[in-house]
């Protein structure tokens, strides 16, 4: 068990003719995941590498049996690839894309909620089950079939908290990067909710950063509603006011926001908070 | 990007939201005739700068007459201006706004923005207007309205009108603001903006209700839709170093510290800025290298973090995923020998082909000093920080 995906997963790549997308469906494919198809507009009929080109989702769904997309659009575009997806049925979409406006995210979640479908995203790492599928761009190897479930804002900071949980010999069951911008299509709740269920998840480890309510709205959750335990790690306690540290959605206004309010609120919930970043793997093995 | 408050109030006006009449002027001999202009006996004059707390910090007065609006603009045009929200780093003044003198009876809040946790935009309007919104918020969360809705289904005034009509009586100003809401609404999801603020929205003579001031910020990962926005930009909003880093794919910014980092992905360059306070030292900036940076990318970076002469130690902190430790090793390297960096230079590595990449470190002949965890890069970098500045009194 696991969420969200698992090593049958049938996922196609749509922009999977561009310099990222062909390489990372490469990399996806050695992983393990069952890579079935690509979608680039007026590419049908070719391959990238062993993966068939399809010009629609629609075909490469009814030719594949896909559930899932992995999005690579150029930002401009990703709201009507988001959409095509949908409407040809996909359940789970994880998008890739950064810099997608975010009125066209407000539209594309609101679009995806209505048909019961799924965003994971935009503007992060993707979804790996370790051991079985990698949907998205983050190196497979400092994954291991373990349990422990991640949630993370974040992209080479998950990375780290997963390799640290990896040489802690803790491992992972599935690590969900939600993304960093302000809309996205899966929050800290929903994730939680999902490992909460799944028997092989024994604890917890949510990445958050400044910006946003997302990690206080979660401690709350928490405290009500996980059995299992949570542990959180939160970047930005040095973040200035007022400035964008590169995401979007980590913009401090105020006071609400900030790095220190979160942890607050999260140890007052409950959630064991790690304050330093390297002792994330041996903290989590402490409370295992 | 931000818009001036002049910007913003052309913007407003394009969107039929009442303010009150002023002219902006960039040189200040233009400053008595822009006063007889207004045609009153007192007027405000505001200086032009990107940041919040002008007032306080003495940039928003009442003149009485065109020689005092002269001494204002002589005062303050191409002089650097700060305040207390300017975090140390003073911005030009090219240019003041003269408005007319409202007397105003009521001032209260509008805005329009993205709540994140419902996934959808949202009118904030609250009858305290004026102050702090977070204070309101704070201590008064029932006197926030709050008014979701979608961006292709935008409300009528209409339909906004009872939400915000409760304490007043009559519909003579509560159906103004909520002309002013819908308008506000239309302007936010026409232009993509992900803030749209007026605060104060005032009541002045004659119950006519206007925007007194205003605060625009558009989304930039939208600007390629709007090019009569992009023109507007003002480059000084990001100061050089940031500008600079931008054009080259880099996210940087500026801090008060004195140690220099250089980090892949945003979340784990601030971590990283942490991992420097809890070492007990101050990071100098925020650079995010991005996850496929090149060799020249690292020279560049390196460049701008040098730029900054408080810096008396630089980290970096790679974790190679995509981009291999070997290739970053190389940069690092190639960098340092071309650019003959002076300042200690701490190096922690980790991820695809890490032993590789500490090889090369090692047998580079630099005085790299590479470490294994962040906890331990930290604690050099700060140590080093601290042992260089007191070796190095006064230079670099």
């Amino acid at each position: 068990m696991s969420v969200l995906v698992n090593k049958d997963t049938k996922v196609i790549v749509q922009g999977v003719t561009g310099k990222a997308g062909s390489f990372h469906a490469q990399k996806c494919l050695e992983y393990g995941t069952k890579i079935v198809g690509g979608v680039t507009p007026k590419k049908g009929g070719t391959f990238v590498g062993t993966i068939p080109v399809f010009d629609t989702v629609k075909e490469a769904v009814a030719k594949t049996g896909a559930t899932a997309s992995m999005i690579y659009v150029p930002a401009p575009f990703a709201l009507s690839a988001i959409r095509e997806a949908v409407d040809a049925g996909i359940k789970l979409l994880v998008c890739i894309t950064e810099g997608i406006p975010t009125l066209d995210m407000v539209r594309a979640v609101d679009y995806a909620k209505m048909a019961g479908s799924r965003i994971i995203g935009p503007n992060c790492p993707g979804i790996v089950t370790s051991g079985e599928s990698k949907i998205g761009i983050m190196p497979g190897y400092i994954h291991q079939k373990g349990k422990v479930g991640v949630i993370s804002r974040s992209g080479t900071l998950t990375y780290e908290a997963v390799w640290q949980l990896t040489q802690a010999g803790l491992g992972q069951t599935t690590c969900i990067g939600i993304g960093g911008d302000p809309v996205i299509g899966t929050g800290f709740i929903e994730a939680l909710q999902m490992f909460e269920k799944d028997p092989e998840t024994q604890a917890v480890l949510m990445i958050g950063e400044i910006g946003g309510s997302q990690e206080e709205e979660a401690a709350e959750f928490i405290q009500k509603n996980m059995k299992k335990k949570v542990a959180a790690f939160i970047a930005g306690i040095t973040a200035p006011v007022g400035k964008r540290m590169g995401h979007a959605g980590a913009i401090i206004s105020g006071h609400s926001g900030s790095a220190q309010e979160k942890i607050k609120t999260l140890e007052s919930r409950g959630v064991r908070v790690v304050k330093n970043l390297s002792e994330i793997g041996a903290t989590m093995r402490e409370m295992l | 990007m931000k818009l001036h408050e002049y910007q913003a109030r052309q913007i407003l006006e394009n969107y039929k939201v009442p303010i009150s009449r002023g002219y902006v002027f960039m040189d200040a001999a233009e400053a008595e005739k822009t006063f007889r202009q207004l045609g009153k006996a007192s007027a405000v004059a505001k200086v032009q700068v990107l940041m919040g707390g002008r007032g306080k910090a003495g940039g928003v007065v009442h003149v009485h007459s065109g020689e005092e609006a002269k001494s204002f603009a002589l005062k303050f045009i191409g002089k650097p201006f700060s305040t207390s929200q300017s975090a140390g780093e003073p911005k030009t003044v090219r240019s003041i706004l003269l408005t007319e003198d409202k007397k105003i009876l009521e001032e209260y809040y509008l805005s329009v923005t993205i709540d994140r946790s419902r996934s959808s935009p949202v009118i904030l309007f609250s009858k305290q207007g004026g102050m702090d919104i977070e204070e309101v918020a704070a201590k008064h969360p029932e006197a926030i309205h709050k008014i979701h809705f979608m961006p292709d289904m935008l409300p009528s005034a209409v339909a906004i009108l009872p939400h915000v009509r409760t304490g007043f009586s009559g519909d003579k100003i509560p159906a103004q603001i909520a002309d002013i809401a819908a308008n506000l609404c239309r302007l936010f999801v026409e232009k993509d903006a992900s803030l749209c603020e007026i605060n104060p929205l005032a009541l002045v003579a004659g119950e006519q209700v206007i925007a007194l001031d205003a605060k625009i910020i558009f989304d930039d990962n939208a600007l390629f839709r709007h090019a009569d926005l992009a023109v507007m930009k003002d480059p000084e909003e990001e100061d050089e170093r940031e500008r600079k880093a931008k054009q080259l794919g880099l996210s940087y910014v500026s801090m008060n510290g004195n140690v220099g980092c250089l980090v892949n992905g945003a979340g784990l360059a601030m971590a990283t800025m942490d991992m420097i306070k809890l070492a007990g030292g101050e990071p100098a900036n925020f650079l995010d290298v991005g996850g496929g940076a090149t060799a020249e990318m690292v020279r560049e970076a390196f460049k701008i973090i040098l730029q900054d002469e408080r810096v008396t130690t630089i980290l970096v902190n790679i974790f190679g995923g995509i981009m291999k430790c070997d290739v970053i090793a190389e940069g690092v390297i190639e960098a340092s020998r071309e650019i003959k960096i002076q300042v200690p230079l701490v190096v922690r590595l980790e991820g695809t082909n890490v032993e590789k990449g500490r090889d090369l470190l090692k047998n580079s002949g630099l005085r790299i000093i590479s470490c294994q965890t962040i906890d331990e890069a930290a604690a050099r970098a700060v140590e080093e920080a601290k042992a260089y500045r007191s070796s190095h009194v006064g230079s670099r």
